[in-house]
């Protein structure tokens, strides 16, 4: 590694024992007794701490030459057992356990823990609070696209990316602070509807954060869309097929990339989706330069949902009058001994589960999220799965690299946009 | 953005889940169980599903894929029933400690299924499905690493999530978090 920087710094220096350690090293280098004669190619690992790998990937390459023949994921360094956690946790502190998994958009993994658990309940929340759902998960999937586009960016040598997406992806983290207290990790979809009502101004607030992402995405088009760099770095490289992506069961922009409009917000609704006006994103190329292009128009398509979020949210309850479920207001417990009574249980037992199992799947901004939920009728699940669409997702980049060069792993690695904390749970 | 291509916007014509019929909605069970002596479907919150034994497991698989349009499989991952306190019982379904769930779905016929099998615990294995969906390849590793289920046929079952050198699967209900000591570099005594 520094064998190079050393040379430079060392030559012309007159320390005899630095330019003996100098023509040592050259030596070990040059003799190549690291790899064995008899092989043509080259095992390189790449991470775990490696700034393109988002965290924690660690990827294995054999090279030949500059030519990636093939590429394994290894993955785990950030497994904290979160599925084992779920099984100690009732199903009221469950959204904070899984609103951990996937950090980049935490409210998706909150609405499909807080659907598949009001699926075996057999309940349904009130339409505020399915559009309130809705608008956050919306915001958040912005949000999670904006990261991209830093990260990608940064990725691909594109700096000044990293300053802009952040920028706008922190007004937006803003804005999910005003509704729900926090930046990341919300915890604010709770099974039986949202956790707060919507604060005052939302609608003046909301407005003025999507305008500036909607600057803030054109400019980003200004800077990348057309940039000859940019192109030459991304078109055609890592092409997946339609019947590779199908088979290697990806979801989300990897598989719209192929030409495949498969989306579960117009497949499958949930919440509101069949009554709103959006697109599905898709392009028909399947490589780096259409995934960026898909998260890019998925940001302006999700800033259209919130318009009409905006414009039709419904009066009424924002959560679920049922008190088996839905905590009491505050005042009530002064002067109601049931409500003392309910509130007290549903914080130290939680609610029960009648017996059953169920997948609930919703669209991430990476792609399907799935939970299989198990109850056996008591207060914590016997078995609670999250589907990471990243954790599949990260098997198409063995296809994608095949054959391409070692400096295009990088591209296509953040081209996938795998959150390790969802691979890994 | 290439314009929009009209047949392949046809592709979500045909589905909307939760507005199709009951009898739509399980047509891919009906098929799985005509063709599978053995199997057993069951309606699980609205959701069809279909209970098939070891033998078939790996058959179901290939007839849904060449069949049945079942484009992907999604998900396949384990549960473990020691110590449920009341479990979910099916009638013609013999309840084994493990069960294996597959998530199947049709991308042309927008139909989800899902397919369980019974896994006893004293012979933890079923055969992989990762030659005939390729997808499934890291949930069958994970399953493996994390519930000790052996995936006959799988062409690199390692552990993925766990280190290498670990002892035991940790999503076992018998593999209890206190197992493993937590010992402090500068405490004498471990602990």
């Amino acid at each position: 590694m520094s064998s190079v920087r050393d040379e430079q710094r060392l030559e012309g220096q007159t320390d005899e024992g630095a330019q003996v350690l100098q023509r040592e090293t050259r030596e070990i280098v040059m003799t190549g007794g690291l790899w064995p004669d008899d092989s043509d190619t080259t095992i390189i690992n790449m991470g775990p701490q490696h700034p393109s790998t988002h965290g924690v990937l660690r990827v294995m390459l054999e090279l030949e030459g500059e030519t990636v023949l093939r590429l394994k994921p290894v993955i785990g360094y950030l497994h904290t057992g979160m599925e084992k956690t779920a099984e100690e946790l009732t199903y009221v502190q469950g959204a904070t356990n899984v609103t951990r998994m996937d950090y980049a958009s935490p409210l998706s993994n909150e609405l499909v823990f807080s659907l598949a658990v009001e699926r075996l309940l057999d309940i349904e929340v009130p339409p505020r609070a399915v559009w309130i759902r809705m608008m956050l998960v919306e915001l958040n999937r912005a949000a999670s696209h904006l990261l991209f586009q830093a990260t990608n960016g940064m990725d691909i040598g594109a700096l000044s990316m990293m300053i802009y997406g952040w920028r706008e992806r922190e007004m937006t983290l803003r804005l999910l602070e005003m509704f729900t207290g926090l930046r990341m990790n919300n915890n604010f979809i709770r099974p039986g509807g949202v956790a707060a009502d919507l604060p005052d101004g939302w609608e003046e607030e909301t407005l003025s954060t999507l305008d500036a992402i909607e600057r803030g995405t054109r400019d980003y088009a200004e800077v990348l869309t057309e940039n000859p760099i940019w192109m030459e770095r991304l078109v055609g490289v890592g092409v997946i097929t339609t019947e590779q992506a199908l088979a290697l069961s990806a979801s989300g922009p990897i598989l719209r990339s192929t030409g495949f409009p498969w989306d579960l917000r117009k497949a499958q609704p949930y919440l509101a989706y069949d009554e709103v006006d959006f697109d599905v994103v898709y392009t028909s190329n399947g490589d780096c330069y259409d995934r960026y292009l898909i998260r890019l128009n998925e940001i302006l398509e999700s800033v259209k949902i919130v318009r009409q979020c905006i414009e039709r949210m419904p009066a009424g309850d924002y959560r679920i009058q049922d008190r088996k479920v839905t905590p009491p207001p505050r005042a009530r417990i002064d002067e109601s001994m049931e409500a003392l009574i309910h509130h007290f249980k549903l914080f130290t037992e939680g609610f029960k589960v009648p017996p059953g199992e169920t997948y609930v799947a919703i669209e991430s901004p990476r792609g399907e999220i799935g939970c299989y939920l198990v109850s056996d009728g008591t207060g914590k699940p016997v078995r609670l799965h999250i589907r990471g669409p990243s954790f599949y997702n990260l098997q198409t980049t063995a296809a994608m690299a095949e054959g391409t060069l070692v400096a295009d792993t990088v591209a296509i690695i953040s081209s996938v946009d795998p959150i390790l904390g969802e691979v890994d749970r | 953005m290439p314009d929009a291509d009209d047949a392949r916007e046809g592709i979500h014509e045909p589905g909307r889940a939760e507005g199709a019929s009951d009898a739509a909605m399980s047509e891919l069970a009906a098929a799985v169980v005509a063709k599978f002596p053995g199997a057993v479907f069951h309606e699980s919150h609205g959701q069809p599903v279909v209970y098939v034994d070891r033998a078939s497991w790996h058959d179901v698989a290939v007839h849904l894929r060449d069949v049945e349009q079942c484009t992907s499989c999604l998900d396949v991952t384990v549960v473990d029933h020691l110590s449920d306190a009341g479990r979910l019982v099916v009638d013609g379904v013999a309840p084994e400690r493990f069960e294996v769930v597959a998530n199947y779905l049709s991308h042309a016929r927008n139909r989800r299924l899902r397919v369980i099998c019974e896994v006893p615990e004293h012979e933890p294995a079923i055969s992989s499905l990762s030659d005939v969906y390729p997808g499934t390849n890291f949930a069958e590793r994970e399953a493996y690493d994390l519930f000790g289920i052996t995936f006959e046929g799988h062409s690199d079952l390692t552990r993925i999530l766990m280190p290498d050198d670990w002892v035991g699967h940790p999503l076992r209900k018998d593999d209890h978090p206190s197992r493993v000591p937590v010992t402090f570099k500068e405490d004498p005594t471990p602990r």
